[in-house]
């Protein structure tokens, strides 16, 4: 019995480090990958449970990747399962982002790597600024929901405050809107 | 004790993060500034490390800003730190809730949520671009409106919204290509 615990915890860590290290980008890049591992290969779920285990991840706090991963360790093999498989997801990462730190911290003065760094910064507000719009197009339908985006964005460049307080805010906007148009109809 | 800060200050990033993707940055953004971890540069230049490199973009900034103050002890506190809420929150979840997203209170949070963390990371893009596209610092000094412009950029970020408009490419490909256009114009 514990032997088979071991080996199924083994391959919860070697899958979710293969998801890992193949996504790039993170949040949604890594569903198609996953689905491969998850229902194709391993047979750990079906579609519909996939899909749901992603739409938790997504609307539960944390990192999508993370939540995901831990809520299929959790449901193959408990909560140790949950741990190795979100150490699986995390440990390419680790890697990997060390490995770069330690070659920053040799070549973070070199005037190319600079230059090449005050062109990439342009296309990362090019980056931001689409995912902006597309999250925009989703969620913003009404006068409420745009003021609200409105209040956030003047919040972030007017204050040096925790955006947490956004957060908490919004969500509690959110209930009350919503019980209140639910009462009406 | 340091460590134990730092893990906690992830920790609340983690536990804030709500709605995937880049909803991570402007928490991130707010804390790594307010504590000196980064310059807003470095940050700006962590964004683009970590979408193009695997692993989650908020994992991938946490261990870069926990290895640079604490070296590999400090980046597995950070990592840590940022995974933790989601794993006791999930796992909360997942054994006591059966049915999640037809939680009509689910439904209500997102409708006041989703517009606000638009906003939040609209206004991340916007600190970025202070230092991206604008050079408000020379422009403090020299009070000259030209300086203010930083016209190679601007021109870059015109070029580059063309371009992500008509082609959808991997991320990663515009970053490369902007780094090479960098080490030439600027």
């Amino acid at each position: 019995m514990a032997k088979i615990k071991g080996s199924i915890l083994l391959k919860l860590y070697v899958v979710f480090f293969r998801v890992g290290f193949f996504t790039i980008g993170g949040g949604y890049a890594m569903l198609p990958m996953l689905r491969k591992e998850v229902v194709e290969k391993y047979g750990w779920a079906t579609d519909e449970e996939m899909m749901d285990y992603f739409a938790i991840g997504q609307s539960t706090p944390g990192i999508i990747a993370i939540n995901t991963s831990t809520f299929i360790g959790y449901k193959k093999a408990g909560i140790i399962g949950a741990i190795f498989s979100t150490l699986g997801m995390v440990t390419p990462s680790w890697i990997i982002i060390i490995s770069i730190a330690m070659f920053f911290e040799q070549f973070a003065d070199n005037a190319i790597v600079q230059s090449a760094f005050m062109g990439i910064r342009v296309v990362v507000v090019v980056l931001i600024l689409n995912a902006v719009i597309k999250m925009g197009k989703k969620s913003i339908k009404n006068w409420v929901s745009l003021f609200v985006a409105i209040a956030a964005f003047l919040f972030i460049i007017l204050t040096s405050l925790s955006p947490i307080y956004v957060v908490v805010g919004s969500a509690i906007i959110g209930i009350i809107l919503y019980t209140t148009k639910r009462e009406v109809a | 004790m340091e460590l134990l800060y730092m893990f906690w200050i992830f920790f609340k990033v983690g536990l804030f993060t709500v709605g995937g993707g880049l909803a991570a940055i402007p928490l991130l953004q707010v804390e790594v500034l307010n504590e000196g971890w980064l310059t807003k540069a470095e940050f700006a230049d962590m964004i683009a490390v970590s979408e193009s490199t695997p692993g989650p973009i908020g994992v991938n900034i946490a261990t870069y800003v926990g290895y640079s103050q604490f070296g590999p002890l400090g980046s597995i506190v950070a990592t840590l730190g940022i995974v933790m809420p989601s794993v006791i929150i999930i796992i909360l979840i997942a054994h006591f809730v059966k049915r999640f997203r037809d939680h009509h209170i689910v439904e209500g949070i997102f409708t006041g949520l989703r517009p606000a963390v638009t906003g939040l990371i609209l206004g991340a893009a916007a600190v970025i671009a202070t230092i991206a596209l604008f050079n408000y610092d020379t422009y403090l000094v020299t009070s000259k409106l030209i300086d203010l412009f930083n016209i190679p950029a601007l021109i870059m970020f015109v070029g580059f919204m063309v371009l992500t408009k008509f082609t959808k490419f991997h991320p990663i490909y515009y970053i490369v290509l902007a780094g090479i256009i960098g080490i030439f114009v600027f």
